[in-house]
């Protein structure tokens, strides 16, 4: 179904004077919710003038907000990118003709895939911490990063395979027939127009990636989220500090939405993709691990 | 090492992350249909909020969610969540805000799996059901909802192993569940620390792992003929 409007008939005269009813108490409901909350907040001081005269101050933005903001941004594209390199990795060799290679990726896929992210990060930063001589915060910055990119790497990789297998049967036919070996067919034919395919999807996998930068709090990484617990410590405005950091947040994974819904309709405009990968950009793939999510 | 599971009691920490799995999939599935109606719904505010409430929701990170949830509204408002009089109240009332916390979170995701759900539906489906001239609460109670979740099995199964990975995070406020367990059992027993992580990853490939299973089976056994 691709509009919901055939959900319902178009209205006439009648059911729209009855669907503004609705609105009008769709509308109380949902300004009274929103009301009561503000009001609660208000009537605890939570939200009152002076607790956001702190955040229009400089000290705010050049002492916390903006240093979290860079170590959050540092982790992540350390992240993303890495992860990529080893997605790629981890496809070709589940991809591979070896059969002991392929089964070997896919044990490690399935089971990074498994493993939530935090107990990865958690283990990093204490075997950092009392097995190596690591000091400072580069077993957080550590920890965060092999974290991120184990997980994300195994999601990739899944996305790359599913890549390659959309494409026509064709493409790799007519590579093997040319004379190619199975790897240049995979290298030089496949991989190249599964990547243009997968552009978009691998962007909104930054958002993924960023959000979950924040569980770097747990282990002492000083990005976002830690920045705005402090700040709400220091000025005594938790709850501002909390409305303030969250949207900086959204502000930029929207920013980041933004720009894989706007690379892929450029891919779409140039035609120039032989397969498009479905299942992406609405919801992030995090959201899709475990089971064979993305070849369904 | 059994010693160690024995002593930090590591069993009670797997049954802790089962009952925040149950009860945050269960919250996060009724508000997340509720939310998917309001996205489906004739009135334009109702779609309003609820594509709000996604957009938000999905872009704030969980840890911020699950920090905020133990400041704001324990810490600041002082709403209990669980009877102060109750000798367990502390460990009570974490264990809601975390099931609060998991629950607000993946609502947006349960809700944007339903509508893939509807989008499996053909047209066919919602003009029949005009066509018998029901409203659009029968339609929708009738026809769609019953459709959408037979073809949403598979996100919602992923949206449930997801959330039950991410049940761990719930150590940012301290609520015990495996990774806390697991935190207290490395800091006392560095020396296990290999096989510690051994023990949680493998409990998560044990409980995730039949998940998908049965979601594969499931989506399989209950897919609409067409």
């Amino acid at each position: 179904m691709s509009t919901q409007a055939v959900l319902f008939d178009a209205p006439g005269p009648r059911t729209r004077r009855r669907h503004l009813l609705y609105t009008l108490i769709a509308g109380a409901a949902v300004l009274g919710l929103v009301g009561y909350v503000l009001a609660v907040l208000w009537r605890n001081g939570q939200i009152t003038p002076d607790r956001w005269a702190p955040i229009v101050g400089a000290e705010a933005w050049t002492s916390y907000l903006l240093p979290g903001l860079q170590a959050t941004l540092l982790g992540a594209l350390i992240s993303i990118v890495l992860a990529f390199l080893l997605g790629l990795v981890l496809a070709m060799a589940r991809m591979s003709d070896m059969r002991w290679l392929r089964a070997v990726a896919a044990v490690v896929v399935e089971f990074f895939r498994a493993v939530p992210v935090l107990i990865m990060m958690l283990f990093v930063f204490y075997l950092l911490t009392y097995l190596t001589d690591v000091e400072g915060m580069w077993p957080s910055l550590i920890g965060v990063v092999v974290g991120l990119v184990l997980y994300n790497a195994a999601v990739i990789a899944e996305v790359v395979r599913s890549g390659v297998n959309a494409l026509p049967k064709g493409q790799g036919e007519a590579g093997l027939s040319i004379g190619l070996s199975s790897l240049q067919v995979r290298s030089m034919i496949l991989l190249p127009q599964a990547l243009t395919a997968m552009m978009p999807t691998l962007v909104s996998q930054l958002v993924v990636v960023l959000k979950d930068t924040a569980l770097g709090y747990i282990i002492l990484y000083p990005e976002l989220l830690n920045s705005v617990r402090q700040m709400g410590t220091r000025f005594g405005n938790v709850t501002v500090a909390f409305i303030v950091g969250a949207a900086v947040f959204i502000l930029v994974n929207w920013l980041i939405t933004v720009v894989a819904h706007r690379l892929e309709r450029r891919l779409q405009r140039r035609g120039h993709i032989a397969a498009v990968v479905i299942n992406h950009v609405e919801q992030p793939l995090e959201h899709q691990p475990g089971g064979k999510t993305t070849d369904q | 090492m059994l010693e160690t599971i024995q002593e930090y009691d590591y069993w009670a920490a797997v049954v802790n992350t089962l009952e925040l799995t149950l009860w945050g999939a269960l919250w996060a599935l009724v508000l997340g249909t509720v939310l998917a109606i309001m996205r489906l719904s004739p009135v334009r505010v109702l779609q309003w909020a609820g594509a709000a409430y996604v957009t938000i929701v999905r872009n704030t990170p969980l840890t911020m969610i699950v920090v905020a949830a133990n400041l704001i509204i324990w810490t600041q408002l002082k709403i209990n969540l669980a009877d102060p009089q109750s000798s367990t109240y502390i460990v009570d009332n974490g264990m809601r805000l975390g099931i609060l916390a998991v629950a607000v979170y993946h609502a947006a995701f349960v809700c944007e799996a339903l509508r893939a759900g509807v989008n499996t539906i053909p047209l066919g489906q919602a003009e029949a059901a005009r066509s018998l001239g029901m409203t659009f609460p029968q339609s929708l109670t009738q026809v769609i909802l019953p459709q959408a979740f037979r073809g949403a099995i598979t996100p919602l199964g992923n949206a449930l192993i997801a959330l039950t990975k991410n049940t761990t995070v719930v150590v940012a406020i301290g609520v015990a569940q495996v990774s806390h367990a697991m935190r207290r059992m490395i800091e006392f027993r560095p020396d296990l620390l290999f096989q510690i992580f051994g023990l949680v990853a493998l409990t998560f490939v044990a409980i995730t792992l039949p998940m998908g299973l049965v979601t594969g089976w499931a989506a399989k056994k209950w897919a609409v003929q067409r």
